[in-house]
């Protein structure tokens, strides 16, 4: 490593940790972007300035970096923004594939590529590290990925005896690694890692049900990282180190706060333990719902609307997915102009997406003061004639409280049963992302208007008028 | 058993590593403090691009004529390039937001 190379790495990893701290602000959060982009920048052009004069095939160095910037940039602007976690998820599993075929390339290439001053423990170690870690990655994010995109079953899939395997699994990582620096040209060893690492990352997200996802793959980035720290270890650059070990620890940090705000316990998505094995709900839909759903029209549900001083709305995925803002905000000022208090109650995962309801609401132009909390939205659900819940289904579960069975228990709600009726918008009786019934949509004060959001909408809007 | 080789008078090299990755960790812990729940996913997006810095060292296996070199810089880039595209893309969305609140 050069001195200067290591200068430039130095302030990549400045430009990163500036780039985190403008990342945690609304008003920022782009320049924040942009700064760890030109931190990633210097860091590619210290790597050429460090390597060069080993660089030789400049064909495939090409090759790669051209053909991987195209398709890169052709993803990111055609994936659809509804789609962010898997297309994250699996834009990850390549960072953790990166880490595993680079440090196999590095122990097959031993005795050109091992730092002189590095033993062959460090080495080899290592490089263990980083095949473990980044394999754990790949698979747990493909996993993710397959879940996220319905490929697979979202459900959490527990293996018996899950956690005693995995600790077989990890400690015969720990044999193999032992046995690979006694030996580190039988690559047999490396393969046997692999396969235990990727049995590892199969088993630990294949137990997490497709709600709890998103941090699982905040977790994933993490270890994204921390696999480029320990590639870092095996030659000797201190750039990767720094780097890789702050996302890395960062990323620990940014699951825990997301775990917390989803109410997920933190540990237990480490471990891939959230969900308890036994679902006792798995009771067909159609047979929960069987006779108790009452289905409503637009007409009563302006009418109902008309009669109602207070009136909360919960927006869901739904609404974003029928792009319907427009018309919840006609219906918005249609209502407070007649003097209504009207409400937005947003659920922090609304969507799956947090903050995503946020900016569709705002980029509609509802008044700030209209949007609210999940505490907020709780209290003002208390006294409110009406909660309209447009799209919404997990989030407006009474079963995260009720039943500690599903897997969505603990997970805090919106109360939308506290209101004195509830209308659901919502196209049919499918479940959510939790994959359980809803057991408001059966309650007595519940009414359903089976409808995309956008249509109902405006169909409520016309009646409405008509009024 | 290790065996260590001093660069010069300087400190050993694999002390210094040691030293940086435990530094880094802190900083990476202490960091992120408070972050509004509208802001998870786009700082996710956003760590995820920076976490993709693992690429530079498939540079360097394909620039040693690896085909393993080849495919890791290939993924990598798409990795890199497609996560700050994306978290752009994501968080232009609250600039707008912004803007339209002032």
């Amino acid at each position: 490593m050069h001195d200067i190379t290591v200068a430039l790495y130095l302030i990549t990893v400045l430009l990163f940790i500036a780039g985190l701290k403008l990342l945690t602000s609304p008003r920022t959060a782009r320049m924040g972007n942009l700064v760890s982009a030109v931190g990633m920048t210097i860091a590619i052009v210290a790597t050429f300035l460090g390597y060069w004069s080993e660089l030789s095939n400049w064909t495939y160095i090409l090759i790669g970096g051209i053909l991987g910037s195209v398709v890169g940039a052709f993803l990111a602007y055609w994936v659809d923004m509804r789609d962010i976690p898997q297309f994250v998820a699996i834009l990850n599993s390549f960072g953790g594939a990166v880490s595993a075929l680079v440090g196999a390339w590095a122990i097959f290439n031993m005795d050109k590529v091992k730092p002189a001053f590095a033993s062959t423990g460090l080495f080899v170690g290592s490089v263990v590290a980083d095949a473990f870690i980044g394999t754990i990655a790949f698979v747990g994010s493909v996993i993710a990925f397959a879940k996220l995109q319905k490929l697979i079953t979202e459900r959490p899939v527990v293996l018996p005896m899950k956690n005693l395997l995995n600790v077989i699994a990890l400690i015969l990582v720990f044999v193999f690694g032992y046995l690979l620096i006694q030996n580190p040209h039988n690559y047999l060893y490396l393969y046997a890692i692999f396969a235990l690492a990727a049995f590892l990352g199969f088993n630990v997200t294949m137990a997490v049900g497709g709600a709890d996802m998103p941090v699982v793959i905040s977790l994933l980035i993490s270890y994204a990282g921390l696999s480029a720290a320990a590639l870092g270890f095996t030659f000797m650059n201190y750039g990767l180190i720094m780097v890789g070990s702050l996302v890395g620890a960062s990323g620990l940090i940014l699951t825990r706060i997301m775990a917390k705000a989803m109410n997920r316990d933190f540990w237990g998505i480490l471990l891939g333990n959230i969900t308890p094995p036994e679902m006792a709900t798995t009771s067909s839909d159609a047979a929960f719902y069987e006779g108790k759903v009452k289905s409503t029209s637009p007409d009563e549900v302006a009418m109902m609307l008309k009669y109602a001083d207070r009136i909360v709305i919960i927006p869901g995925y739904g609404l974003a997915v029928a792009q319907a803002q427009r018309e919840l905000k006609e219906l918005y000022d249609l209502l407070t102009k007649d003097g209504k208090e009207v409400y937005f109650a947003i659920h922090d995962v609304a969507g799956r997406m947090p903050g995503h309801m946020n900016v569709l609401l705002a980029e509609v132009e509802v008044p700030y003061e209209a949007l609210k909390t999940m505490d907020e939205g709780n209290q003002l659900l208390e006294g409110a004639d009406v909660a309209l819940v447009v799209g919404a289904n997990d989030v407006v579960n009474p079963l995260a409280k009720e039943d500690p069975s599903t897997p969505i228990y603990g997970m805090p709600i919106l109360e939308a049963d506290k209101a004195r009726s509830v209308v659901v918008i919502k196209r049919s009786l499918s479940p959510g992302f939790a994959g359980i019934p809803n057991p408001l949509f059966i309650r007595d004060n519940t009414v359903m208007l089976f409808d995309d959001a956008k249509k109902a909408l405006r169909a409520i809007i016309d009646a409405y008028k008509e009024l | 058993m290790p065996v260590i080789a001093s660069s010069g008078a300087g400190l050993d090299p694999i002390l210094t590593a040691v030293v940086l990755f435990v530094l880094a960790l802190i900083i990476g812990f202490e960091v992120i403090t408070k972050v509004p729940p509208m802001l998870h996913t786009p700082l996710v997006v956003a760590s995820h691009a920076m976490a993709s810095i693992m690429v530079v060292e498939a540079i360097r296996a394909a620039g040693h004529g690896s085909i393993l070199g080849l495919i890791a810089l290939f993924i990598g880039t798409v990795n890199v390039v497609g996560g700050y595209l994306i978290a752009d893309r994501m968080l232009a969305m609250f600039k707008k937001d912004k803007k339209k609140e002032k």
